[in-house]
């Protein structure tokens, strides 16, 4: 077992590193800093000082070294765009879009494994087929038309909803929240929406597919012969094990849909990292874009971690067998 | 093998009659091409000139509606500009990106895929690790990661010129891997099959061996990936285009006008947002189905 950490914890670091060294290789080489951080009339001198103050003279590897050193202590330079620490910028707009992503995550859970097991258990129903070839036009929707489609709905002809921003929000701390005042719920609900019908698809057809399978399984046939309700043999005996590779899928996922929420906040105008990395994709702020580079490749990390540790959990096989399946 | 494809031919036809969904999807894709590729002849104006639209036909919604003009049947824009030419030469550009980009990562990832799996060792190791980290990372996160580098090397005024080369680069980098994994895991079966040790033994060279008789035989799953890619590949570029890093407005695509469009939401012209992103889905759609069918019929491996 703690082989096994070490290992995955090896793993982890070297991820990190190569990330880090994308990142870096961004930072120095697309664009000159000196040109991008002196003043129009700096001099020679001047800059040559600059170059100096900002260890661009010092060799490669060194320089790779004190920038991953930096980056560990939270420094992440200085934005180009609005000459502002980019850690900063970064803890600014990380509460909207860690809220809109679990929030919708949340909602393609709650919503998508109902409809998955329903279309599982109903396989030759109609609703079932229609559920499954709504599902099919949706995966050829792209987020953004979502997006737009619900505001013209919801905002431009129903005027219900508000179609950007994040409404009022509540500080707790350094932690900026919507979901405590019914103008941030409102401005939440399309945002949401659209990114839940971004996952949602995939829930369901992977419930439907896994159900479908253990279904087919012996144990499920001897429950059956046995005469255990329909409901227990559903619910308690086979989606149990159906949903541990949405455990899996859920959690990869996740990294996308953070990734992906660059769409969402482009469409909603959501205060979010998306949209602090567009606007640096736009204006090639490169600090901004190397760091949303390790951010990402941290989340993607500690996300696979986390998706290990619930399997420990949750499947007992893995629990005494981890040390072998780690060898 | 060229016997084994022309038995094939007939019953893959027949297949493809008695599948509604991939007529239904043909049908549509090929029209879309056609009007796309004849978009300078047929499109009723000309979009993209100017003083070839006039601001006194701004705003117009479509024909079919009261208030239409029948010269311009799905409404104009804000300037006057034909929505329905707009589409169709915007269609042009999302094309010419996908096919080109699919083109690109086809040929890079089938060669990458014999080379890697024919040679194998730390060639083939070292391919399919840089193959693992672009797959771990989402699509559009890397294309514009791509995008927003080729912005810091290339100069102001010349982004608008090169935008088309950026998106076609910034998706096919996604995309070679998709064929890489499927034609390696191929060329490792062909190569351990008889016919093959025969050629070998018999003196053929290594790059005739590849292109004459393991090509032809990998050929088949790299249609499948080519058909469904182009449909992502034109999603990525609009998406792209709509995010405001790809196409230009000079030059637009169709993710570059239902940003146009977008931004005009609020003054009541649905028209032309809602068109291009009908014309869009309708297109991926449609490309998809053909996409599946071909998946079902040929019934390939892939990795």
């Amino acid at each position: 077992m703690p082989g096994f950490l070490f290992r995955r914890l090896g793993q982890a670091v070297l991820v990190i590193l190569v990330v880090g060294l994308l990142a870096f290789l961004m930072f120095r080489f697309v664009g000159d800093p000196v040109a991008a951080m002196a003043r129009e009339d700096a001099s020679v001198e001047e800059r040559a000082e600059l170059r100096e103050r900002l260890g661009l003279d010092a060799p490669f590897v060194v320089q790779y070294a004190r920038f991953i050193a930096r980056a560990a202590q939270g420094d992440l330079g200085v934005s180009f765009r609005n000459q502002r620490p980019v850690a900063e910028l970064i803890a600014e707009r990380l509460p909207a879009t860690l809220e809109l992503v679990f929030v919708s995550t949340l909602l393609s859970l709650a919503i998508g494994i109902p409809l998955g097991v329903y279309t599982a258990i109903h396989k030759d129903g109609w609703l079932a087929h229609a559920v499954q070839t709504t599902s099919l036009v949706g995966i050829s929707v792209p987020t953004f038309v979502t997006g737009i489609m619900l505001i013209l709905v919801f905002s431009v002809s129903l005027r219900w909803l508000p179609s950007f921003g994040r409404g009022e929000v509540v500080a707790l701390g350094w932690w900026t929240t919507g979901l405590l005042t019914p103008s941030g719920l409102k401005a939440l609900l399309l945002p949401a929406l659209t990114l839940t019908l971004y996952q949602l698809t995939l829930i369901m057809r992977l419930v439907r597919a896994e159900m479908l399978e253990v279904l087919q399984s012996d144990y499920i046939r001897f429950a059956r012969a046995r005469g255990l309700p329909e409901r227990d043999i559903h619910f308690r005996l086979a989606l149990k094990n159906a949903l541990m590779p949405v455990i899996t899928v859920t959690g990869m996922q996740i990294g996308g849909v953070i990734a992906f929420a660059i769409v969402t906040e482009t469409v909603f105008q959501w205060p979010g990292m998306g949209l602090l990395f567009i606007q640096a994709v736009s204006f090639v702020d490169v600090p901004v874009m190397a760091a949303y580079l390790m951010f990402i490749g941290l989340v993607f990390v500690a996300i696979n971690a986390l998706v290990d540790l619930v399997y420990l959990v949750v499947d007992p096989r893995l629990r005494n067998g981890a040390a072998s399946r780690g060898a | 093998m060229s016997g084994a494809a022309v038995a094939r031919t007939p019953s893959l036809w027949r297949q493809f009659r008695r599948s509604a969904r991939a007529i239904f999807g043909a049908v549509v894709a090929l029209t879309f091409v056609l009007g796309a590729l004849l978009a300078p002849w047929v499109a009723p104006h000309d979009p993209f000139t100017l003083g070839s639209f006039n601001l006194m036909d701004s705003e117009l919604p479509p024909a079919f509606m009261p208030g239409g003009d029948a010269r311009f049947l799905l409404g104009t824009d804000s300037q006057g500009r034909d929505v329905l030419s707009a589409i169709l030469y915007g269609m042009r550009v999302s094309l010419t990106v996908g096919f080109a980009a699919v083109l690109l990562s086809a040929a890079f990832g089938t060669v990458v895929g014999l080379v890697a799996g024919f040679r194998r060792g730390w060639v083939d190791a070292l391919l399919m690790r840089v193959a693992d980290v672009i797959l771990s990372f989402p699509t559009i996160l890397i294309a514009l990661l791509v995008a927003g580098i080729a912005r810091g090397f290339i100069p102001m005024e010349a982004r608008a010129d090169a935008a088309l080369w950026v998106l076609i680069f910034a998706i096919a980098i996604n995309e070679w891997v998709q064929y890489a994994r499927t034609v390696r895991g191929q060329t490792m079966v062909e190569s351990d099959l008889d016919y093959v040790k025969a050629a070998r033994i018999t003196g053929v060279r290594e790059g005739r061996i590849l292109t004459r008789h393991i090509l032809p035989n990998v050929l088949g799953p790299v249609l499948v990936i080519a058909t469904i890619n182009l449909a992502l590949a034109v999603l990525a570029e609009a998406t792209l285009s709509f995010l405001g890093v790809g196409m230009p407005p000079t030059q637009p695509s169709l993710g570059t006008l239902i940003r146009i469009g977008n931004e005009n939401l609020f003054s009541g012209i649905w028209w032309v947002v809602v068109f291009p992103a009908a014309a869009l889905v309708l297109l991926v759609l449609s490309v998809n189905l053909v996409g599946d069918w071909l998946r079902d019929a040929l019934n390939p491996r892939l990795g």
